[in-house]
């Protein structure tokens, strides 16, 4: 049964990359088994990550983009995440809704996802629904974040290509920026570009790059250090900033040139597979931690669990001392 | 072991505008605990067919007061069979006539919830037929 | 009005019942809850005595009817004079079973007629559209074409008869059609009476059958004042709505405040465009709902017409006192009436229609009580508008203007909503407008927050609905429904095709052509291009192409 949901995904039918994603989500020993038969399928792909605080315009931006690649015969596949409520574990997954324009398009597809209780910006499968639209031939995977808290660094873990989407008018220019967002984003996009301060966010972002010294910021009203540039063989990429409407489509051939011009620099530097590299490297580092964590857990005795965290509580032993307790037990 | 979520794509089908009752029923789906998908108004079943196999959904819900749900809802259910979605759990609500009921029953909508219904009432029906589908496809 | 002394007397006076009477009454039986609230979440006391109204100004604040501020009434006489007018909105089916209804209606002593139109009509889709399928008919009438217009109308004189049309994006055309077909009769535009509602601020908010962007739209609703400010002089250009906000599960408070900004908004597009101000302001009118909490209704009414009296002669410089006026059209609220136990409604709908009077509304619908369940059967409609002649004959209630007036407790609840929409109208205004406000979906979020813990009282029986959550019973329902004739679709697409046939197409192409380029151009009033295309029989859906490709479609903010 799982084979052939794997056959007919990388020969592209829906259904079958819809369960695939719903049994990845559902994260049991199906969904390992299936992730292994697709594996060999994947790495064509070009997955493009879309992040941004809430309220940006990253649903209606990833809508454009997604038609520019249609009209350029691209097949797109497009993962948007929201947040799981922590009280409920409930969610409205409210991006697809901004999508109407993709609804018809038998060369999209588009799935909704929850965080489902994963501390970042993204689902925690995420890069599992990425890989199964990859094997299923999907040449853009456009992968929509929630946009707070460490979204921006789940990110650029998953995506070849990480745009960072900003608006004029949520604060002073300089202080909009996050810390961490220099060094993840690939492109800039300034949305909502015909608004008041548009030009400022943009020069603010101009200003902040072009620091190639350490230098000293007023960010988020405390004094911050900028990270002097890395002195490197390496061939650098100097992240583009690109002005767009999504919602009038204006600036979206731009941004599409922009990311394709990214793509380029990717493939011809060998910056692609240093990606690849550390993508697979964090993916296996992630999995083999929690494979050896369930490992150590399965060996250790519940109760003697519970009865060594009950010391700690009561400050008999230390943290360390009970995980060393725990772990020491299994050489 | 965590229960499996339960994920419902809510939609108005037709040229039908009144959607307080859709949102009010997202809301409380999601305090119940569910992962919801509203595509929003004016769809076409077809566009409603292809949104819950995409999404991979347990359940469609079709809201409509606008009187044509005859003409719009056998047919999204139709299109959803067609697509191989034979499971999926498909209700309705809105302003449907008590006779008109037993015809969309027969079409395939498992339920239909008329106004008045409290939300707590498609909450329960919602967990318990899912709970029911998913332990018939297990022992299938 | 009650000096400083007296008030203070009555406060003293009123701790000492509270510690005594009122104790001793307490702890025998004490209250049936702990808080009282009305439906816009306003803690209402237990009883109100004019400490609660200090500095109450009886001339500043309410002064004689039909003068300003107008709180008591917009007209000296009001009811004494003329009665509201019966106008019950109805429309399903073929434009020959409509024009059946109307005059059922009419001779049972409606006194306005009022027209619903169905969904592909409300969107200016022809019938044959595929975007119509399977929706001909079903919630009002059907018109893709002035033939149907002509139809619907038959045997009706426009010149004495006044016609409301509940018709926004496409208002313009359906007016259009109105006009056409009293000019083929003869009958001059300035003898015609009636309204469009013509309302696009709140489709966004609350209906949502808007089709083009703002800009447009509010271009062709200024067009539409512009035209008949010259023209049609005795027509309604626009019923700023509150109703559908109100439906869509707005508070009583949010209604009047949002209401009454989009109607600022308007005032500020026509004076953009050039215009006078008391050139169109006297024609601009108002459209509220008439919900459950009877005082709580009647204290917005008073409320609304003071602020808009108010904001006209101060914030917009309104010259003219039927400027000031704010003349209003009232339907009750669909929302509250329920399914289980329909001829409940009946009683629902007295209440409110009540509350509308007492309000001082210029025209009244009142719902049938099969609402819920589907159109309106004949005597389900006849039932809603003997309630209204019962009133009006029978209770006395319109013996004497603004009766409630002076009341504590109406007074300070008048007050206190003219407070808190004066709130929004400074949040509002602070946001950019009320279209800046729809774009970050201010309304739209406020609408479904209130919506929801509506909800969620009922669930958790906090509130309780008659028939749905307590005294309920499991009887089936035996109240005739009405059915829309199956022939009426095939006798409406024969009329279409036909039109389509026997019209001059040649004609038809270059009157649309016309209206393209018109409509590309800001500075063209786009009415007479518009009438023009009627007047050759061009559909509805025609028309409202060319303007889609011109103007383009709005997509909404989405907020759940």
């Amino acid at each position: 049964m799982l084979d052939e949901l794997v056959r007919a995904a990388i020969l592209g039918d829906k259904r079958a990359i819809a369960r695939l994603i719903s049994i990845a989500e559902n994260n049991g020993t199906l969904a390992r088994e299936a992730l292994k038969a697709l594996y060999p399928y994947t790495g064509k792909a070009h997955v493009i990550g879309v992040t941004g605080a809430p309220g940006t315009g990253k649903s209606t931006l990833v809508n454009e983009l997604a038609k520019e690649y249609r009209l350029r015969g691209f097949k797109v596949g497009i993962v948007a995440v929201d947040p799981t409520s922590p009280f409920t574990g409930g969610a409205i997954l409210g991006d697809r809704i901004r999508m109407r324009d993709l609804y018809n398009d038998p060369g999209v597809f588009i799935r909704s996802m929850a965080t489902r209780g994963s501390l970042g910006g993204l689902a925690r499968a995420t890069a599992d629904a990425v890989k199964i639209l990859d094997a299923a031939g999907y040449d853009k995977i456009l992968v929509e974040t929630v946009g707070a808290g460490q979204a921006e660094v789940d990110i650029a873990s998953t995506a070849h290509t990480t745009i960072v989407v900003e608006v004029p008018g949520l604060g002073d220019d300089i202080q909009v920026i996050k810390a961490g967002i220099l060094e993840v984003a690939d492109i800039f996009v300034v949305n909502k570009a015909d608004l008041e301060g548009a030009d400022g966010v943009a020069l603010s972002l101009e200003v902040m790059m072009s620091l190639g010294n350490s230098e000293k910021i007023l960010h988020h009203g405390i004094l911050m250090e900028i990270k002097p540039a890395t002195e490197s063989s390496q061939p650098r990429w100097r992240p583009p900033i690109c002005k767009t409407i999504a919602t009038r489509g204006e600036g979206i051939k731009a941004l599409a040139e922009a990311i394709e011009k990214h793509l380029a620099f990717l493939k011809e530097s060998g910056a692609w597979e240093e990606r690849e590299k550390l993508r697979a490297s964090r993916e296996v580092e992630e999995i083999l931690r929690t494979e050896l964590l369930k490992r150590v857990l399965s060996k250790v005795d519940r109760q003697a669990i519970e009865e060594i965290l009950g010391r700690v509580v009561k400050r008999e032993i230390d943290p360390y001392t009970a995980a060393e307790k725990l772990a020491g037990g299994l050489t | 072991m965590a229960e499996e979520k339960i994920r419902v794509l809510i939609a108005k089908p037709g040229l039908d505008g009144h959607d307080r009752g859709a949102k009010v029923v997202a809301r409380a789906l999601r305090d119940a605990g569910m992962e919801v998908i509203y595509t929003g108004l004016r769809q076409t079943p077809e566009m409603i067919a292809e949104a819950a196999l995409q999404e991979d959904v347990d359940v469609v819900g079709l809201s409509i007061l606008s009187g044509a749900h005859m003409a719009l809802l056998p047919k999204t259910v139709q299109l959803l069979r067609e697509k191989g979605l034979d499971h999926v759990l498909v209700v309705a609500g809105g302003i449907i006539p008590d006779e008109d009921i037993p015809k969309l029953k027969e079409a395939g909508i498992a339920e239909v919830f008329g106004p008045g219904t409290s939300t707590q009432t498609i909450v329960e029906y919602i967990r318990n037929k899912v709970a029911e589908i998913r332990r018939s496809r297990k022992n299938a | 009005m009650f000096d400083k002394e007296a008030l203070k007397k009555i406060k003293e006076r009123q701790e000492q019942w509270e510690e005594t009477t009122l104790q001793q009454w307490l702890a025998r039986l004490p209250e049936r809850d702990e808080l009282f609230r009305n439906l816009s979440d306003m803690p209402i006391a237990r009883l109100y005595t004019p400490a609660d109204i200090p500095d109450f100004d009886y001339l500043e604040e309410l002064g004689f009817p039909g003068e300003y501020p107008f709180t008591r009434g917009i007209h000296a006489t009001m009811y004494r004079g003329r009665l509201w007018t019966m106008r019950m909105f109805s429309g399903y089916g073929s434009a020959e079973e409509t024009n059946e209804r109307f005059k059922y209606l009419l001779k049972h002593g409606e006194t306005g007629l009022s027209v619903a139109f169905d969904t592909p009509t409300l969107y200016g889709y022809d019938t044959d559209d595929p975007m119509a399928e399977g929706e001909f008919g079903k919630c009002g009438v059907a018109v893709s074409s002035l033939a149907d217009m002509e139809i619907l109308f038959d045997g009706i004189p426009l010149d004495k008869v006044t016609t409301s049309m509940t018709i926004n994006a496409p208002a313009a055309i359906l007016w259009a059609m109105y006009l056409v077909v009293a000019e083929k009769r003869g009958i001059p535009w300035t003898k015609l009476g009636g309204t469009i509602q013509n309302d696009i601020l709140k489709e966004y908010i609350a209906q949502k059958e808007f089709v083009f962007p703002p800009k447009p739209s509010m271009r062709l609703i200024v067009d539409t004042f512009e035209f008949g400010a010259k023209y049609v002089p005795k027509w309604n250009t626009i019923s700023i709505s509150g109703y559908h906000i109100r439906e869509a599960g707005a508070t009583a408070v949010q209604e009047l405040a949002f209401t009454l900004y989009d109607g600022f908004e308007y005032v500020k597009a026509g004076i953009e465009r050039g215009l006078d101000v008391d050139e169109f302001a006297p024609r601009l009118s108002f459209f509220f709902n008439a919900h459950n909490d009877f005082f709580e209704e009647i204290a917005k009414f008073r409320a609304a017409r003071r602020i808009w009296a108010r904001e006209m002669r101060n914030r917009f410089g309104a010259k003219d006192p039927r400027s000031w006026w704010l003349r209003f059209h009232t339907q009750t609220a669909g929302c509250t009436l329920t399914a289980q136990q329909p001829e409940n409604n009946i009683v629902r709908v007295a209440i409110q229609a009540l509350a509308a009077v007492l309000g001082g509304t210029q025209s009244l619908h009142t719902n049938s009580m099969d609402e819920a369940l589907a159109l309106p059967s004949e005597l389900a409609v006849r039932i809603a508008l003997r309630t209204q002649q019962i009133i009006a004959h029978e209770t006395g209630v319109v013996n004497t203007i603004d009766p409630l007036g002076g009341s504590y407790y109406v007074e300070y609840l008048t007050r206190k909503m003219e407070e808190a929409a004066y709130e929004y109208f400074r949040k509002i205004d602070a946001m950019g407008g009320m279209i800046a406000a729809i774009e970050k979906g201010f309304p739209q979020k406020e609408i479904a927050d209130a919506a929801y813990r509506y909800q969620k009282e009922i669930d958790e029986k906090k509130r309780i609905v008659v028939g749905v959550n307590e005294y309920v019973s499991d009887e089936p329902i035996t109240i005739p429904i009405h059915k829309i004739d199956p022939e009426g679709e095939r006798r409406h697409r024969e009329r279409l095709a036909r039109v389509r046939r026997e019209r001059d197409n040649e004609r038809v192409r270059q009157c649309l052509e016309r209206l393209r380029n018109a409509a590309q151009d800001e500075k063209e009033n786009l009415m007479p291009y518009i009438l023009d295309c009627v007047r050759a029989y061009a559909t509805l859906g025609e028309i409202m192409k060319v303007l889609r490709e011109v103007f383009g479609e709005y997509r909404e903010p989405i907020i759940i």
